[in-house]
């Protein structure tokens, strides 16, 4: 078939976008003179051509004429040294080229068929001497060769032909068909099976890890010989997607040495949070817990809020734009899957990363073959993956972190949150239950499926055949999803057109379907009828390929009509791909073939129990043997620059953390525009109440004492929202374990503890775990520059996140310090406990004496703090967190841009008082009038140490041991990130 | 839902000194633009209904399939949002779904006696549109919102200032509202910008907390926009396009420096208020149809 190329391209008379641009390749170290930018769009059909007035009058749409121009089928012209152009591979999500292809259609009322497009790029034109060594820098800033083709150009070879046109279409295969395996092997064979995936009789290659084990293929094979067939590679794979660490978190479920016969999560995360509930009896706050996309609590007697924390670890090591977009949109999901759908209202990040400025030179293969992702790589895309998608989707991002490892390097985690509302009923319908019936429809609706993240969570390290469809990585597409998105929770759940829902994660179909299945107890697919993004895909990979944007539905036969009108004027695709049944089987057709035939019981239940062993292991770092500086000035400035503790604002200004009208309490507060660690958000806007969100992480802790990591986690993540005026009653928790190398029992003992303390402070504070998520192999393996294998594991690290339900947000509290004359108190003891503490840090040490937590007197503290803030005594107050008391103090000085006398009291050296993290503790200002009430309430617990006045934040012992103005303190605090 | 009251009298938050008040309600009803990745229309729609006045959310392509009818409103409002994922320019394609569908509508709409407002998204959607500045109704892009000089989004609180006496500012002394927007870079030609000046369509101005004019700088002027402009209208005055979101910050405790505020006024011996000074401009656009 003839195609009809062309190619318009835009530039603009002046491009706003240049001197940032330009810096920034600058701040990498590229020495370039100038650049230029130039948007170009391939139009590719094939049924019919554009003339050129025609494509006149495209570019006309494409373009505002006040700032820009277009040229067509024509190169821009321009003098440079290196033309460098920069667009997706064949498959790869390329939302600008479907916007554009959407106007187009709509402009001239057509309909572009299939294998007919439009296609975006973007040319960068460079002036400047750069070296080779540069240009291939500048090209890695520029694309990633995972999702990006990449075509430079130097002036000559550009100047009388402009670039090669370039259209990164799929190639069509033959349709393949399902496939039977045979699984009457010897174990080596089987193990082989399990490690590197099936054989591919067409390519001869293998097709991929399926991830199992020799007892779980041993059980497959019992099973299908007693069925008296062999299986189809559509049921392994299947099996191997519901049977995954990922779907069915093994390590967590398994009995585990002798005194954990029920698993880690039985006993020590779903325990904690219904003996915890038991104990609340009228006063419990959990809706739905661990059962559902997300855990739900109460907000008040009209409506619900959700949470739930993921991960997206290995594809942000990868790509971390299209990871971190991906993870974002994807939990968005767990919030639209939620009960029949709950609306997306706050979004929530954390990245733990490598040093920046640190420049690695790792490989995933030898011989220098495919390097690793500079921590400012990664950095960079995490942080603009996850603000396109919650900026995209219009979901406010007020609360996160970061937090820099150098064992980040190897792999970085990335986690993402979304908190949902959705009232509690709709005409007597409880919309947090759900439950599809037999003989319901089963509805796909969002996105098409392609190849994308198929066996996603390995990296293969082949090269890519150049027109194959990328299957690694994924990018997400957030306006797609917020079509569906909006279709669903602001119309379809209302209407009642369905009646259950889930998100399409992990697995894609098999696993979203499948689960649904349970509730009726059976299911049948018709694979063939699932719209796809291109020809060629095998069963197997329409049935387990992870495309994003799709959720599935159960739809009762008589509201599918209703329901299919409804979305096509939302121009939502939805396709029925079968019907839910009470067979007690999952049976999958594929153009009139069953090529999957399994009873749910054993897809579900039939992989075999494992069981755990663990060794214990104390390790012993030394400890720290330099005195106390006698002026701590210095120390202090380069404390307030270490990376943990520094402002990283520039993301919270590019996340929009103010839309949907509930901005409380943000992530920048105070005249001086400090880092909050928590924030308060209204997300009911006729409502008094409001939703906190914060966090706890110490990863350093864990290598000295997981169990007190885990107390420091739930600790910080609690007091973060008591700081603002949260109720201990009205919080719960969320887990995230994300561990390396789950099968040495070492680490395994680390678990063990690490979740045992989750139980035990958990418990002791009655905050309930309401959803939770485990990743356990973050570990990099590669090479050095010289083949020598390198294995970097990130430290056994978990996140506590905090919800709360704040009661009145009016009298919600904020960091900063506000009026001279004010008093400044501790409240909580400081012991010298600096074990893994910045401090050390600092100091290049580790240390051993991580804090310990008295549960029983700092829950009372809390609950006499929540009745001062309710009396709205405390004009501020900060959690004390990394840094210890000095870096509370000069952050609340910052953020009120107003000074500080402080006295600190004999006994501990100065610097171990003012940098321990003891937990438990804030700083909070009173003014004089609040003084008597406010010290009658918290009692010989707090500390005064001083007042607020001045322009500077002087500290005193005996002596004098710093004094410096409160602006230099804030250069400190805001310059690490400059540039970013 | 506590219902803010007009007699309260506090500083801070509030709209002015010259403040008015209004019989509250019409019973006009807005019609807000929802669709494609339009995000604000439902704080939107809660900002009219607390000013007096009732919304109808309509999706675009509802209006294109005539399920809804422009001609029943006499407020249309694009609200904020990132319609296409800002692909081939922020506004641009919403405004090439609305020209390309619904263009006699518009006009027929504009010849009657209406309001149109567009906030951020709704402002480039309007200025690609060409419904501002719309010199002689011709409706032609005159002027651009182009990417932000620091070239990523930015969302953070701004001053803004009247600087002419319309429909769409009286009362009005300051407001205090965010912006996040990655495109709000307002440009145009010098012979454009004469002619906003003399005919005084530049209605809102980024400045300094103190009311001092930005003068360009950041994050005062958080974009780049010539002129300190965040927001101007049609040269008949009926059409508004606003790049910051006074929507997104109704109540005294959505305003960014609140708590300091709270302090200030609770050791002053004075009430709260419940709503923010931005309040007065929902106030000031429902009071055009009582």
């Amino acid at each position: 078939m003839t195609s009809f190329i062309h190619r318009i391209e835009v530039h603009y008379k002046q491009d706003p976008r240049l001197t940032s641009r330009t810096d920034r390749i600058r701040s990498l170290g590229i020495p370039v003179d100038t650049l230029h930018l130039i948007d170009i769009y391939t139009i590719v059909t094939s049924s019919r051509d554009f003339s050129y007035d025609e494509l006149c009058r495209i570019g006309a749409q494409l373009i505002n004429p006040v700032i820009q121009e277009y040229t067509i089928d024509t190169a821009t012209e321009s003098v440079f040294n290196y033309a460098i152009e920069v667009g997706f591979l064949p498959g790869v999500t390329d939302n600008i080229g479907t916007t554009a292809k959407q106007t187009i259609e709509d402009f001239y009322t057509i309909r572009f068929k299939e294998g007919e497009s439009v296609y975006s790029s973007q040319l960068f034109f460079i002036c400047g001497h750069i070296s080779e060594d540069s240009l291939q820098k500048l090209t890695a800033t520029l694309a990633n060769p995972l999702v990006n083709r990449v075509h430079i150009k130097k002036y000559e070879e550009y100047k009388n032909k402009g670039m090669d046109p370039f259209v990164p279409s799929v190639r069509f295969r033959e349709l393949p068909t399902a496939e039977e395996v045979n699984l009457d092997l010897d174990d080596q064979d089987l193990a082989r099976l399990g490690k590197e995936g099936i054989l591919d009789l067409v390519t001869g290659k293998r097709r991929g890890p399926l991830a199992l084990d020799l007892p779980q293929i041993h059980a497959i094979r019992d099973y299908f010989s007693k069925k008296g067939r062999k299986p189809t590679d559509v049921e392994l794979e299947s099996l191997a997607q519901t049977w995954s660490e990922h779907c069915k978190h093994t390590i967590f479920a398994s009995s585990m040495d002798d005194d954990v016969p029920k698993g880690l999560y039985k006993t020590f995360i779903q325990e904690a949070t219904n003996k915890i509930r038991r104990e609340k009896g009228d006063k419990d706050i959990c809706v739905t817990v661990f059962t559902d996309n997300s855990g739900a609590i109460i907000f008040d007697d009209r409506y619900l809020v959700t949470h739930k924390v993921e991960t997206h670890n290995s594809p942000s090591a990868l790509d971390p734009f299209g990871g971190a977009l991906t993870g974002i949109v994807g939990v968005n999901r767990d919030t639209i899957g939620f009960g029949l759908g709950a609306k997306p209202c706050l979004n929530y990040y954390g990245y733990c990363v490598g040093d920046p400025e640190s420049d690695p030179v790792l490989f995933r293969g030898k011989n220098k073959a495919n390097p690793i992702l500079s921590p400012r790589q990664i950095l960079d895309g995490v942080v603009k993956g996850v603000g396109v998608g919650g900026n995209c989707s219009g979901i406010p991002t007020p609360q996160g972190w970061c937090y820099f490892n150098d064992r980040y390097t190897g792999k970085p985690l990335v986690f993402a949150g979304t908190v949902g509302v959705m009232p509690l009923k709709h005409k007597h319908r409880k919309l947090f239950e759900k439950r599809a019936k037999p003989g319901d429809l089963i509805v796909m609706a969002g996105g098409r499926v392609g190849k994308d993240g198929i066996h996603g969570a390995t990296f293969s390290s082949e090269a890519l055949d150049p027109a194959s469809p990328v299957t690694a990585v994924q990018i997400g597409d957030p306006i797609t999803q917020k079509k569906l998105s909006d279709v669903i929770v602001k119309e379809a759940r209302d209407l009642g057109l369905y009646r259950s829902i889930t998100d399409n994660g992990a697995g894609g179909i098999s696993c979203s379907v499948a689960e649904m299945a349970k509730e009726c107890n059976g299911c049948h697919v018709f694979l063939d009828k699932v719209p796809l993004k291109y020809h060629g895909m095998a069963p197997w990979e329409i049935w387990i390929s992870e495309s994003q944007e799709r959720m599935t539905l159960a739809i009762p036969k008589e509201k599918i009509d209703e329901f299919m009108d409804l979305v096509q004027r939302r121009e939502v695709e939805a396709t029925v791909i079968g019907q839910f049944t009470d067979s007690g089987k999952c049976v999958v057709e594929y153009h009139g073939n069953v090529v999957m035939d399994i009873d749910l019981d054993f897809l579900h239940d039939g992989l075999p129990k494992k069981h755990l062993k663990t060794t214990r292991i104390h390790k012993l770092f030394p400890e720290p043997k330099t005195s106390c500086p006698a002026r701590l000035d210095k120390t202090i400035l380069s404390m307030l620059q270490r990376k943990n503790i520094c402002s990283k604002e520039f993301i919270s200004t590019q996340y929009d953390h103010t839309v949907q009208g509930g901005y409380v309490l943000g992530p920048v507060q105070g005249k001086g525009r400090v880092q909050a660690p928590a924030s308060l958000t209204k997300v009911v806007l006729d409502s008094e109440k409001g939703v906190g969100l914060s966090q706890g992480i110490f990863p350093l802790y864990s290598e000295i004492d997981p169990y007190l990591m885990a107390a420091a986690a739930i600790d910080t993540a609690i007091r973060g929202l008591i700081a603002m005026g949260v109720s201990l009653d009205n919080i719960a928790l969320l887990d995230n374990f994300c561990w390396c190398s789950s099968d040495e029992p070492e680490r395994l003992w680390q678990l063990k503890r690490a979740a045992q303390g989750c139980y035990d402070f958990a418990t002791a504070f009655g905050t309930p775990f309401i959803s939770g998520k485990d990743s356990m192999f973050n570990d990099f393996s590669g090479f050095d520059a010289n083949n020598n294998p390198v294995k970097i594991s990130v430290p056994p690290t978990l996140l506590i996140s905090s919800i709360g339900i704040h009661g009145e947000v009016e009298k919600a509290v904020s960091i900063d310090a506000k009026f001279e004359g004010d008093f400044v108190y501790v409240i909580g003891e400081t012991f010298p406990e600096l074990g893994g503490s910045e401090y050390f840090a600092f100091l290049d040490y580790i240390g051993n004496t991580v804090p310990k937590l008295d549960t029983r007197k700092v829950k009372f503290r809390y609950q006499r703090l929540t009745v001062a803030i309710a009396k709205e005594i405390v004009a501020s107050a900060y959690p004390v967190n990394y840094g210890g008391l000095a870096i509370a103090l000069a952050k609340v000085a910052i953020s009120g841009d107003i000074g500080m006398k402080i006295t600190i009291p004999s006994g501990l050296r100065p610097d171990y008082f003012l940098f321990s993290e003891s937990l438990g503790r804030f700083v909070v200002t009173i003014s004089k009038d609040n003084r008597k009430e406010f010290e009658e309430i918290v009692g010989c617990d707090a500390m005064l140490l001083g007042t607020v006045c001045g322009r500077a934040l002087q500290i005193s012992g005996q002596e004098i041991i710093t004094d410096l103005p409160v602006e230099e303190l804030e250069t400190a605090y805001k310059s690490p990130f400059v540039g970013y | 839902m506590k219902t803010p009251s007009n007699s309260e009298k506090s500083p801070a938050g509030r709209a002015g000194k010259n403040e008015i008040s209004y019989p509250a309600k019409t019973d006009e009803k807005a019609i807000i633009m929802s669709g494609y990745g339009i995000n604000s229309e439902m704080e939107t729609e809660e900002a009219f209904r607390r000013a007096g006045m009732s919304s109808d959310i309509v999706h675009i392509n509802d209006l294109i399939a005539g399920r809804k009818k422009l001609s029943d409103y006499r407020l249309l409002v694009f609200p904020g949002g990132f319609s296409y994922g800002d692909d081939t320019g922020a506004g641009n394609a919403y405004a090439n779904r609305v020209r390309n569908n619904l263009w006699d509508d518009v006009e027929r709409f504009l010849d009657n006696d209406t309001l149109v407002l567009g906030i951020c998204n709704g402002f480039q959607i309007l200025a690609n549109l060409g419904l501002v500045p719309g010199f002689d109704k011709k409706y032609e892009r005159e002027i651009a919102l182009m990417p932000n000089r620091k070239g990523v989004l930015e969302c953070r609180f701004v001053n803004i200032r009247p600087i002419s006496d319309n429909l769409w500012t009286r009362g009005i002394e300051r407001m205090y509202c965010p912006v996040a927007h990655g495109e709000g870079n307002f440009f145009c030609p010098p012979e454009t910008l004469e002619r906003l000046r003399t005919k005084d369509m530049i209605t809102f101005q980024y400045c300094q907390d103190d009311m001092r004019p930005a003068n360009g700088e950041y994050p005062h002027n958080p974009n780049g926009s010539i002129e300190d402009i965040a927001g101007i209208t049609s040269e008949d005055g009926k059409v508004l396009g606003l790049m910051p979101h006074p929507e997104r910050a109704m109540n005294f405790t959505n305003l960014y420096d609140w708590p300091y505020q709270k302090e200030k006024m609770k050791r002053e011996g004075k009430k709260l208020p419940q709503e923010s000074m931005n309040m007065q401009f929902f106030k000031n656009i429902v009071h055009y149809f009582c």
